[in-house]
């Protein structure tokens, strides 16, 4: 019998609550929130307290994916980067750097919104970037 | 508060008699639940006191509970203060947990926790660290009793209208163990809103905790609106206790609660604290 409980930060929003992952036998079956975590003093919101829920979900995406005839299927990293990077090049040759939107993650850290933002308005020239936060 | 506990789980340990040891552990600069199970790794063992009595407490039973129900030929120790043996004993009760199989480690209350928790008895049976402090009475349930009808309306629905149904309340009682729960079924509540149906969720959940709740205080420090909630569950207890001379946690071994049993109330005055 393997447990242990995990202390760990809240993936959800901005805020940052402390809790614990209740992990027995390599299963997250709860999450229980951290009493002595100044931010959130033993509390958590309803997304919080069911953070457990999506870490093993059996829906979480674990490969890419191409949509070919209609179709999602596996594909490799290599495939999946190439495919992206030529397509974006002939969308923004075609039409223009502002038919092209990006939409990041609040659950992500800043240096990686850094990075999408730089990639966005550098790279590929357009000011259409933005994040779940804001849906 | 924590030597004499070591020693008593270090004993438990070492003559093979517990799995492990569900307590409370300083770990990464936190307090937090852990299982011991090595009895020559407790130095960072705790009993929730980091900066004022109780602040750090988790409810323990629960975890019990998923033990129990993953490996339920083992036994296992647990830390327990006079809230915590009340809540074994109901589960005991209700056959969430096998008393053959649970090892209590007591620890009692000092009074001024007692005092915050409004606590009856802020200590369990036996105990091996701290005192017995003076039972309490529910000032917080008087104060509101002292209002009108119409008061006493007007304060719940203020108090329930901060609600953001995070459902926390239900999530860290130790007392919750139903695999369906009224509070998310759509037959029986609008799900849905927020704040959730005023005032029949909450209503619903106090219902619930007749015969059930055994006062440790969780609810109320998992609220993030601040809801009095425990003051409501205290109340139910009390009217319980008016009607069925019973509270939870305090009955002789084996006494069935009330509301489980089909038939009129008891004719004699039960074991009860008041």
């Amino acid at each position: 019998m393997d447990y242990k409980t995990v202390l760990t930060t809240c993936a959800y929003c901005g805020c940052g609550c402390g809790l614990y992952l209740e992990v027995l036998d390599g299963e997250a079956i709860s999450t229980i929130p951290s009493k002595t975590n100044p931010i959130n003093e033993g509390k958590l919101c309803v997304k919080g307290w069911n953070i457990h829920e999506f870490v093993q979900h059996p829906k979480r995406l674990t490969k890419p994916l191409i949509r070919k005839n209609g179709i999602l299927t596996e594909a490799s990293w290599d495939e999946a980067l190439d495919y992206t990077v030529s397509r974006l090049k002939e969308i923004k040759e075609a039409h223009g750097s502002d038919s092209i939107g990006f939409l990041s993650s609040a659950k992500v850290t800043n240096e990686e919104n850094y990075i999408i933002m730089k990639f966005a308005r550098a790279a590929v020239g357009t000011n259409n970037v933005d994040h779940c936060a804001r849906l | 508060m924590s030597e004499k506990v070591k020693t008593r789980v270090k004993e438990l340990l070492d003559s093979g008699k517990i799995r492990g040891f569900l307590g409370l552990k300083n770990m990464n600069g936190h307090i937090g639940p852990h299982l011991f199970s090595d009895s020559n790794d407790l130095d960072d063992l705790v009993t929730g006191d980091r900066e004022r009595p109780g602040d750090s407490r988790y409810p323990l039973n629960k975890q019990l509970i998923n033990f129990a129900r993953c490996y339920p030929e083992e036994t296992f120790g647990v830390l327990v203060r006079g809230c915590d043996e009340r809540g074994l004993k109901t589960l005991f009760t209700w056959n969430q947990l096998d008393p053959e199989k649970v090892v209590p480690v007591g620890i009692a209350c000092p009074q001024e926790l007692a005092e915050g928790c409004e606590c009856l008895q802020p200590y369990p049976d036996e105990f091996v660290d701290g005192e017995k402090a003076d039972g309490c009475s529910f000032a917080s349930v008087a104060q509101v009793d002292g209002f009108d009808l119409a008061g006493r309306l007007e304060h719940w629905l203020a108090e329930f209208a901060k609600c953001v149904k995070c459902y926390g309340c239900r999530n860290i009682c130790p007392m919750c163990f139903c695999k369906e729960c009224t509070l998310e079924s759509k037959d029986l509540i609008q799900t849905g809103d927020i704040p959730p149906e005023n005032p029949i969720f909450h209503l619903t959940r106090a219902v619930h905790m007749a015969g059930r709740c055994i006062d440790c205080g969780l609810c109320n420090e998992a609220c993030p609106a601040d809801i009095p909630l425990r003051t409501l569950y205290k109340k139910v207890a009390d009217i319980i206790d008016q009607e069925f001379h019973h509270r939870p946690g305090y009955a002789a071994a084996g006494e069935k609660p009330p509301l489980n049993t089909l038939g009129g109330a008891p004719e004699h005055l039960g074991s009860v604290r008041k």
